[in-house]
């Protein structure tokens, strides 16, 4: 029984799989499953039965997103795909992975949510620095579209679809789902208010679907392995597996796929290794930069996306950031944040403006120069740049590690005051 | 290198080369707006010129037929289109959180040292430019930082060295 769909045919001592030895791996089994007789409507039922949810931080039910795109007669003719491979989210290296290791699950995922939707045209968009995973995905569109996977009227379907590969020329901020429609229309990677969302109107107004690049890879095993098969991986109340990352002063760090609902403690010490020798683990962001820190306290909570809600984090992109005791929080934070200003697309004032201030001041702490004043300052902004009172998710991101630091690190904010300077060794 | 600040000001616009305009006539068979292929026709020109100066900028928006306005605003927003003048190799270099939590900032001062450059700096020789650039999704091999196209993992004073000299030899 397959137990890895996402890493089943990644090995990284060769090449990723070619056309023919991907489908003698069971590759594309679902397009032929969808020529023999399953609809639209069928798949998205699929799906919406999965219980997938999207894998690029937000975590929002796949089927039901995918659900708001208008169908029938009646419903725009131009509909689009795109799939969203821009991952530069600090500390998140799984779609990386992905891409680089099995192209085509990547290819054949895009033609099931393309059928769904019955959308024409399907864009990548691939961060401009994922140089390998370009030429390895230009390579795997090559070849599906030589086999008739890709093109007009899809092994008698019915259905055409074309793939383009774009490459971003940068900006975290185009990782952002409507930020990214405006980068793949040429424009400044401004967000866009929604409503109208994108299923609605979206690329050049046309109703568009985008997915994280490892929600698309989870598809071709729903339709191939069937319902049963994708719920029986798990046995917490998250469907299916997922790339849980490791980085930081960890003895193995990397990147592995496992059912969601295992323990972190799990994730931490059997698979990262535990911390390296002489360290200890001060705190950890569980799913990328824009997620609040978690303690040794809650090592024994699950890689759940409700539990990890509950002690007020993200699971999010499941790549976790391990904070040792050697490393200065404030430090760590003050990166973050200096991150999260430099990367603020500049349109709205909250963002613009407050997380420049923000990085200002923890240059100044980490300076020795810091006051008291400063860090009601730091507070004020966690409320300033919080949910709905931006544009966009960017700035109340940031203030995930920036509210969670000043709780859980309050001593040595405090001491970078008293002793106007760092005390850490870096 | 000097440090004008370079402005888009009313100088003649570039006539694009043969293979410039082939490579964006492609890319116009691939979006349906000519918006669109301004961000492009950017990338490709910066692939044979390096750069993009004024002059390539109001080639481009003239051979498009868009605002030279609206494609400076595209060409400053974006990272990796470069509207100075940049070295032959241009080192991509993370600084962001698990770079710097594994030590970005000691290889960086070894740069410094080396090559006697900052961020937004070529050294003397017209070799290297340093750029910093969001995390870089290799995270569990850090410090990373790409040299053109090469991803470089687990750096090391050590091997910042071998890239200087490996880079420097391949005077192309």
């Amino acid at each position: 029984m397959v137990t890895k769909p996402l890493t089943k045919n990644i090995d990284k001592t060769r090449p990723p799989l070619d056309i023919t030895a991907y489908e003698a791996s069971e590759g594309y089994q679902s397009l032929h499953a969808i020529a023999k007789g399953l609809s639209p409507e069928d798949v998205l039922q699929l799906v919406k039965d999965s219980g997938l949810k999207g894998r690029g931080g937000a975590g929002f039910p796949t089927g039901l997103k995918w659900s708001f795109v208008p169908m029938g007669e009646n419903s725009p003719k131009q509909k689009y795909l795109v799939v969203n491979a821009d991952e530069m989210e600090p500390g998140t290296f799984k779609d990386r992975l992905l891409m680089e290791g099995d192209p085509h699950l990547l290819i054949e995922g895009m033609i099931i949510a393309a059928y769904t939707i019955q959308a024409s045209k399907a864009y990548i968009f691939l961060r401009g620095e994922y140089k390998v995973s370009e030429q390895l995905l230009r390579r795997a569109i090559k070849e599906a579209n030589e086999k008739g996977y890709l093109g007009k009227n899809i092994l008698g379907t019915g259905f055409d679809l074309d793939i383009v590969m774009h490459t971003s020329a940068g900006r975290y901020i185009c990782g952002e789902e409507t930020a990214l429609l405006n980068a793949l229309e040429g424009k400044r990677a401004n967000p866009r208010a929604k409503p109208p969302f994108p299923q609605v109107s979206g690329l050049w107004g046309k109703p568009t679907i985008v997915n994280n690049v490892e929600t698309i890879c989870n598809l071709p095993g729903i339709i191939t392995y069937g319902i049963d098969w994708y719920h029986g991986l798990t046995k917490g109340n998250d469907h299916g597996t997922k790339l849980f990352g490791v980085s930081g002063k960890v003895k193995t760090p990397g990147c592995w796929e496992l059912p969601l609902g295992l323990p972190i403690r799990e994730l931490l010490e059997n698979y990262a290794g535990g911390m390296q020798d002489g360290l200890e683990l001060r705190a950890f962001l569980p799913g990328g930069g824009s997620t609040d820190f978690m303690l040794p306290e809650h090592l024994d909570i699950n890689l759940d996306y409700d539990e990890i809600g509950k002690v007020g984090s993200r699971l999010a992109t499941g790549t976790m950031i391990v904070l040792d005791d050697r490393t200065c929080p404030v430090g760590m934070v003050g990166n973050l944040m200096k991150f999260f200003a430099h990367e603020s697309c500049g349109f709205c004032t909250p963002c613009r403006d407050g997380l420049p201030w923000v990085d200002e001041i923890f240059r100044e702490l980490e300076s020795g120069r810091g006051t008291e004043k400063d860090l009601q300052i730091l507070h004020d902004h966690v409320s300033y740049l919080g949910p709905g009172r931006t544009f966009c998710a960017l700035a109340p991101g940031a203030t995930a590690p920036l509210g969670s630091g000043l709780k859980y690190f309050k001593e040595d904010f405090d001491r970078h005051i008293e002793e106007k300077c760092c005390s850490y060794k870096h | 290198m000097s440090k004008e600040v370079i402005a888009s000001t009313a100088t003649k616009p570039r006539q694009l080369s043969d293979e410039e305009i082939a490579e964006i006539e492609h890319e116009m068979t691939l979006y349906p707006d000519k918006k669109a292929v301004g961000l492009e026709a950017l990338k490709i020109v910066q692939k044979y010129q390096g750069w993009v100066s004024d002059e390539s900028l109001l080639g481009i928006a003239q051979y498009l037929d868009i605002p030279a306005a609206d494609l400076e605003g595209v060409a400053t927003f974006f990272n990796l289109v470069y509207r100075q003048p940049v070295g032959k190799n241009v080192m991509l270099f993370c600084d962001s959180v698990s770079c710097w939590i594994m030590g970005c900032e000691s290889i960086k001062a070894h740069i410094k040292d080396r090559l006697n450059i900052g961020y937004g700096e070529t050294s003397q020789d017209g070799d290297f430019t340093l750029i910093p650039v969001p995390c870089l999704g290799d995270c569990d091999r850090a410090p990373v930082m790409m040299v053109g196209s090469d991803l470089h993992r687990n750096l090391t004073p050590e091997k910042i060295d071998a890239i200087v000299s490996d880079y420097s030899k391949n005077r192309a």
